[in-house]
């Protein structure tokens, strides 16, 4: 086999791949199990060169398991060799079972991705475009492994901090072993507590109304006004349509002074009421757009005919346009339910009391250092769940809303 | 009603069409103006008022009754006392009085000065409250029997208090004390600064990451959908729940996740406080750099936070381009960089830059993420962050409101330079 751009490719795709996975399933191995691991991602990068080079006569020649598998054990010999049985700079004996499943798990990693990254490659030098394809498979792939673990880890973080105790947190921060045998009531201490003594219940009804009744008084505004801007023909219209999203060039920060000012003098700060009144004027106009760009897709031959029938305009939005519109509907919605439930500068500056505190008001409050950590990664959690569920069960119409035009961040 | 037979003048429909429009427009117009649009001219209104956080309360007369010592039979004399004082620290209060009726069984004696009886009605004005003043008026009453018969307290019937004060939010008088305040101070331009850089970077970060992230997910795959679904995850959490979690994350002190992993990777042998550390000093060929650490992790944020909008709208486009045109290519011999850098991205221009131009604007009036990831601390100060700083922390809000005036000009300014040079197709 001669030495080609192609081979040194090979060796720099598996000494990337036993650096990731080496740091990746040595973390995992910490966080699961609780044992303080020395990941040797140097010698795993030595080894992932070597077997990268080695890959090339092995890839083409096999079938695909039988390949990888052989990459797996070239790996997980060449570890267990060089690091004298100590895979993870930590003798065998300290948690066996959880040292055994990661180094079979990184070994596995490791020809799966070596195998992927270089099949159909001889070593040999080939043109410009076969090496193009080469080097976007080693890009995607670490996309994909990148992108999943740098989403997923503050999440992973916030969930299992919430269902640990402050002591073992602060003991060693890498251990995020679930100690299953203490029992439901033991493991979601914190989110009883939350709810029995950091009035969680409240703050959770308070979210609920405000977002719900925030999504019918938007949709009670923008409905109408989108079948105008979509439908009707007046002066103004085309101007209107157009500079509907300049409101939201508008920053919050620049409408809290002038706001606050008002609302303090008129009672409407410490109360829902006056979210009730903020939140509508800054989702109405988005809604507007998505809306209207809905409605205007719509054949008006229908409404034309309903029109015929001697329907009123009403009778038209209600019983022929909206019927059509609802997919959309349900996007805004969710979109608007959303922006409503995540709210946080106007929850936070308007609410003091504690029986008008929205969930980001409520959590925001659980951040000071005599409540411990467990406690606040808990109400996030709570914070999140409603609004992840809602987003997963009904993704699809998330997505067309996020996408319909334009949306606010 | 329209009614299809009768012809109807032509003129006349539009103009009920029209009516109609307006109609149902006026809500969302009256909402929007009253909470928005409102609010942006009194935002200039207040940025010229020497007005501090405590003015909102405005001056008024406040009033304590008691009778002292609280009467025990009948017959006995005791003293109705008034507590009156100006509840503002500043303001004085002019034409200040207060009026009381007294329940049955009191029998009043001689009123002194500012004040009159008529009936069982007392009233009294004090003129002019100077800011904080106090002072008692004291009623010599003796007790009946019926007083203690119909359980009646003075207490029951508030006294009732007038006055007026100068409300310096509606004066007419007006500064540019604010102003001045806000650009001569040291901090402004850097503040600037570090908006401009958390606005460009963030916005930046979040595109590049966008655009990578649609790459990935624009090939079908097992789990293409839970991948999609989960990669949206940072911008749909609420961002009370991600940054709380960042901080944990990130946190130097034990207990810090993130830092107990560089440890342990033996990438780092201290902690690194990648929240609350301004700069770390580093030398490249013998020249010194800082590289703003904090500045640096909320950029990330930034971008972590909000590349999964940049991607759906990226990844949607992609999805409508015409394949035709790769496999073309493909023909001709165009490999797989050319091709993503010759149709691919001329065919994304158009979203990319609209989504250049509306994250841009929206990570400048970003104001939640940075505050509750630093506060504002370690050189992470932006100009929304200096906002609330001005108006609550130093509870000044005519400063506060003169910064959000600055905001909103910096954001007119970009704004005009965008819409002159954005591509007029996509939107």
């Amino acid at each position: 086999m001669r030495m080609s751009w192609v081979t040194v490719f090979g060796a720099l795709t598996g000494s990337i791949w036993g650096a990731v996975w080496m740091i990746v399933v040595g973390i995992l191995l910490m966080l699961v199990s609780g044992i303080t691991t020395h990941p040797p991602v140097g010698i795993a990068m030595g080894i992932g060169a070597v077997v990268g080079i080695c890959a090339f006569a092995i890839v083409n020649r096999f079938a695909d398991r039988i390949s990888m598998a052989l990459l797996s054990v070239l790996t997980l010999f060449a570890l267990m060799a060089i690091t004298l049985f100590q895979p993870f700079g930590v003798s065998m004996a300290n948690g066996p079972v959880y040292q055994v499943a990661a180094l079979l798990i990184w070994a596995g990693l490791m020809g799966l991705s070596m195998h992927m990254g270089l099949v159909g490659y001889t070593g040999e030098m080939v043109s410009r475009y076969r090496f193009e394809v080469l080097i976007i498979r080693l890009l995607k792939g670490l996309g994909f492994v990148l992108f999943t673990i740098v989403v997923a880890l503050p999440f992973y973080v916030m969930v299992m901090t919430s269902l640990k105790s402050q002591q073992s947190l602060l003991g060693n921060p890498l251990d995020f072993s679930i100690d299953l045998g203490q029992g439901t009531a033991s493991l979601f201490r914190s989110y009883v507590e939350l709810f029995t003594d950091y009035n969680f219940g409240i703050f959770l009804m308070n979210s609920t109304i405000v977002s719900v009744l925030t999504v019918f008084i938007t949709l009670a505004f923008a409905i109408p006004g989108a079948y105008a801007v979509a439908r009707l023909r007046f002066k103004g219209q085309a101007l209107l349509s157009r500079s509907i999203l300049l409101i939201y060039m508008v920053p919050a920060i620049v409408l809290v002074i002038p706001l606050y000012a008002v609302f303090s003098q008129a009672g409407l700060r410490n109360s829902l009421t006056g979210l009730l009144v903020v939140y509508p004027a800054t989702t109405i106009p988005v809604a507007l757009y998505m809306l209207q760009g809905y409605f205007r897709g719509l054949p008006s031959e229908l409404e034309e005919a309903g029109l015929m029938d001697g329907l009123s305009r009403i009778g038209v939005i209600l019983k022929i346009t909206l019927p059509l519109a609802l997919p959309a509907l349900a996007s805004v919605s969710l979109y608007v339910f959303m922006i409503a439930w995540n709210e946080f500068l106007f929850a936070f500056m308007f609410l003091d009391d504690l029986n008008m505190f929205t969930l980001s008001r409520g959590v925001v409050s659980l951040n000071s250092s005599e409540v411990p950590r467990q406690h606040l990664m808990a109400g996030a959690v709570v914070a999140t769940v409603p609004v992840l569920v809602l987003f997963l069960w009904f993704e699809r119409y998330l997505v067309a809303g996020l996408t319909a035009g334009s949306v606010k961040g | 009603m329209t009614h299809p037979n009768r012809p109807i003048h032509r003129g006349s429909l539009e103009k009920r069409e029209a009516k109609l429009a307006y109609v149902m427009l006026i809500p969302t117009f009256l909402i929007v103006l009253s909470i928005v649009l409102g609010p942006l001219l009194a935002n200039f209104w207040i940025s010229a008022k020497p007005v501090q956080l405590g003015d909102l309360r405005s001056a008024r007369v406040m009033v304590n009754e008691a009778l002292r010592p609280r009467p025990k039979v009948a017959g006995e004399e005791v003293m109705l006392r008034y507590r009156v004082r100006n509840s503002s620290q500043g303001d004085e209060i002019t034409v200040a009085g207060l009026t009381d009726t007294l329940p049955v069984g009191l029998i009043i004696g001689d009123v002194p000065d500012p004040c009159a009886l008529s009936g069982r009605t007392i009233s009294c004005d004090f003129g002019t409250l100077e800011p904080k003043q106090r002072l008692d008026v004291l009623i010599p009453i003796t007790v009946e029997q019926a007083y203690f018969d119909n359980g009646i307290r003075p207490r029951d019937d508030k006294a009732v208090t007038t006055g007026s004060s100068q409300n310096v939010l509606t004066s007419l008088e007006f500064t540019f004390d604010n102003f001045r305040k806000v650009f001569s101070g040291p901090e402004f331009w850097t503040v600037l600064k570090v908006s401009l850089y958390y606005t460009i970077f963030g916005t930046l970060g979040a595109l590049v990451l966008g655009l990578f992230a649609a790459q990935l997910l624009n090939t079908a795959f097992k789990g293409r959908n839970i991948l999609r679904g989960l990669l949206l995850f940072p911008y749909v959490a609420p961002v009370i729940a991600v940054a709380f979690a960042w901080v944990l994350l990130l946190d130097a002190g034990p207990g810090g996740t993130f830092n107990a992993m560089l440890i342990q990777m033996g990438a780092t042998e201290e902690p690194i406080n990648f929240l609350g550390q301004r700069a770390i000093p580093y030398s490249v060929f013998g020249i010194q750099f800082e590289f703003p650490m904090a500045l640096t992790t909320v950029i990330v944020f930034e971008a972590w936070r909000y590349f999964p909008l940049s991607f759906l709208f990226i990844l949607a486009r992609m999805q409508s381009v015409n394949s035709e045109m790769y496999e073309a290519a493909e023909i001709d011999g165009a490999t797989p960089f050319q091709q993503f850098w010759s149709i691919s991205l001329p065919q994304l221009v158009g979203i990319l830059s609209v989504l250049f131009l509306l994250r841009f604007i929206w990570t400048f009036n970003k104001f939640d993420d940075i505050f509750l990831l630093t506060g504002g601390a370690a050189g992470t100060r932006t100009l929304t962050v200096d906002v609330y700083e001005q108006a609550f922390a130093v509870s000044n809000l005519g400063a506060g409101a003169a910064v959000a005036v600055v905001v909103f000009l910096v954001l007119l300014v970009f704004s005009l330079i965008f819409f002159k040079f954005s591509p007029q197709d996509d939107g």
